[in-house]
């Protein structure tokens, strides 16, 4: 769950459209992504305000109903209002996923500057503690912390954002020993610069854009493995309302009523992939070599 | 290369060590005596520290991580909390569930993604291509269990052609019976890990055909596909070889939530009712067993890249 992040971000490459690209802020991939994303987050935010029926409403009457005027997504087996449940279900989502990334950033980023400024012996030391890290994977970790906490919203996002944390650590210390190896960094060194000058100034200012793009990343990492743990019964413990334990409820009566099935999935997949769009879309805009090889590659 | 597997091997039993204690500290900080959940409620202390004693919890937790060091050099993994049995018997149990359904869903998601990944780069500005690739990103973002109840859906209930879950009582006794409870978790498994495979697959090829080699080939008169079979696998294999490394891994770890899907008797789903049980000895082993095998797979990696590249051999 961990391990593919990196090379996720090697391998998404932008639509090859036949005639000239359209590249930026404007290309098709960052404009889907971005509206994919917005109305997740839409949905995520008015339900703080306003959802078609309380979170314990329930409707014995129409129990299992297909999606009507009345319940837009229709109702699970105790006569639920889905699209309620869904709404609420973006709001874990969201929650979840922006708190494990912030986890994970606030572990990786720190753990990545110390590996690629310290002296060698502690290099490997980090090198190692990230490498074990990344062979162990969260949905195990997840469920090491489980066992001794109980399974509760704080469990989940620290399991997930110290599993997430590895690859951000991993990747922090790559691109900040290649920017401590250019010359700019010996002149300013050599300048009088303070080593945390040339952190913020040098590094960070080279780096920041790879690890946005990889945060974006990590969220649609983290909105499945929110899923597949509240799925597991291992999440978000009820009423608190979360996709993946919509499709496990929603699983025994799929015959009867597939959209119970279908919209949670199609939800997570919307949340996803409008991720991973935007994350392609922020790496062109963001980093000018890539581009740079884009063109010359075009040609 | 000697003595480099020598080092390499070291670290591996060095990770080991790391890891499977960190598991056991983490286990033991547990708050709440397991002792107190396994008894009734109002037995006498003299019971509890019966079984405290039986479960070695009385003695000072270093002795205790001793104790479970000296065990695992031995192979033991201590016993479960519940039914008394060995760990490793019932993690041995489990086994021909999962081992047959993690390797043929890796060894299938190879035999389908790899083709269907080198014709998207190939026909990469093709409509064919291009919705390979989409279907292949859409495929990444569904979670897996969801594939699971949906290919449930419309196989098992639909069609009715296959189990849509569980696994004969009898086991491989009942040969075909066994096989057809496999068809459709192998079938989900296969999906889920075979879009992530297209993808890198997919981007692997698109590197080869960007060489200049292979434009020196074209150049001699091959043609794209006796190109790409002649110097793709080759120049690619390290990444292949990596590639294939994190999908054992991640078919391994899939088998957890797959067997959820369709209540299947393996390895995750023992680890999933002891982590709800709080049953320390089989979680503890079974996490453990898990991250060695990530481990070795790991190591494997590593060493076959080298055999495979000769590049790989100058650096450390």
């Amino acid at each position: 769950m961990s391990t593919p992040l990196v090379e996720a971000v090697e391998t998404i490459a932008a639509p090859d459209t036949p005639a000239r690209p359209r590249r930026g802020w404007r290309s098709p991939s960052f404009v889907l992504g971005a509206a994919m994303l917005l109305a997740v987050l839409a949905l995520a935010l008015v339900s703080l305000v306003w959802s078609p029926y309380g979170l314990d409403h329930t409707d014995p009457a129409a129990r299992l109903a297909d999606p009507s005027a009345r319940h837009w997504a229709g109702t699970d087996r105790l006569g639920r209002d889905q699209f309620t449940q869904l709404m609420l279900g973006a709001r874990t989502a969201v929650g979840i996923g922006l708190a494990s990334v912030a986890v994970a950033f606030i572990i990786g980023v720190p753990l990545g500057l110390l590996a690629a400024t310290a002296g060698r012996f502690l290099e490997n030391t980090v090198v190692g503690v990230i490498d074990i890290v990344i062979a162990f994977p969260t949905l195990l970790l997840a469920m090491l912390l489980v066992t001794v906490y109980g399974a509760s919203t704080a469990v989940a996002i620290s399991a997930i954002g110290i599993g997430v944390s590895a690859e951000v650590a991993r990747l922090t210390r790559i691109s900040a020993s290649r920017v401590f190896t250019q010359d700019y960094v010996l002149a300013a060194r050599t300048c009088g610069t303070g080593p945390l000058m040339i952190l913020v100034r040098h590094v960070l200012a080279n780096i920041w854009h790879t690890l946005l793009v990889q945060a974006t990343l990590a969220f649609g990492v983290a909105v499945i493995a929110e899923a597949s743990l509240s799925y597991l019964g291992l999440g978000t413990p009820p009423p608190a309302p979360s996709w993946g334990r919509m499709l496990q409820e929603a699983q025994s009566t799929v015959s009867v009523a597939p959209w119970n099935v279908l919209l949670p999935g199609l939800a997570v997949a919307v949340t996803v992939v409008g991720v991973n769009l935007l994350g392609d879309g922020l790496r062109e805009v963001l980093d000018p070599q890539l581009r740079q090889e884009r063109q010359a590659a075009h040609r | 290369m000697l003595s480099y597997l020598i080092r390499r091997v070291a670290w591996l039993v060095g990770s080991l060590f790391v890891a499977g204690s960190a598991v056991f500290f983490l286990l033991r900080v547990l708050p709440g005596d397991p002792a107190v959940t396994l008894l009734a409620v109002g037995s006498s202390p003299d019971q509890i520290d019966a079984i405290r004693h039986q479960l070695g919890t009385d003695r000072p937790v270093l002795a205790q991580y001793g104790h479970w060091l000296g065990d695992l050099v031995t192979g033991n993994l201590g016993d479960s909390l519940f039914t008394q049995m060995p760990v490793l018997d019932q993690i041995a149990g489990r086994l021909p569930v999962t081992v047959p359904l993690a390797l043929s869903a890796f060894v299938l998601s190879i035999v389908v993604a790899v083709p269907i990944g080198v014709f998207a780069a190939v026909r990469r500005r093709g409509l064919l291509g291009v919705a390979v690739s989409t279907l292949a990103q859409v495929g990444i973002a569904v979670p897996i269990f969801w594939v699971g109840i949906v290919v449930v859906w419309l196989v098992a209930v639909q069609w009715r052609a296959l189990p849509p879950g569980g696994f004969p009582r009898t086991g491989w006794q009942d040969p075909q019976a066994a096989l057809q409870s496999l068809v459709l978790p192998v079938a989900t498994l296969t999906i889920a890990q075979g879009a992530v495979l297209v993808r890198y697959v997919r981007s692997a090829t698109l590197d080869v055909l960007s060489q200049e080699y292979v434009r020196t080939a074209r150049s001699l008169g091959y043609s794209l596909p006796r190109a790409l079979w002649r110097h793709g696998p080759r120049s690619g294999a390290a990444t292949v070889v990596q590639i294939l490394g994190i999908l054992l891994a991640s078919s391994l770890l899939g088998t957890v939530v797959i067997e959820s899907v369709f209540a299947l008797p393996g390895l995750g789903s023992l680890l999933l009712t002891s982590v709800k049980a709080r049953d320390l000895p089989i979680v503890q082993g079974t996490v453990f067993l898990m991250t060695a095998t990530v481990l070795v797979v790991g190591l494997a990696v590593d060493v076959v890249q080298r055999l495979v590249d000769p590049r790989l051999r100058g650096s450390a």
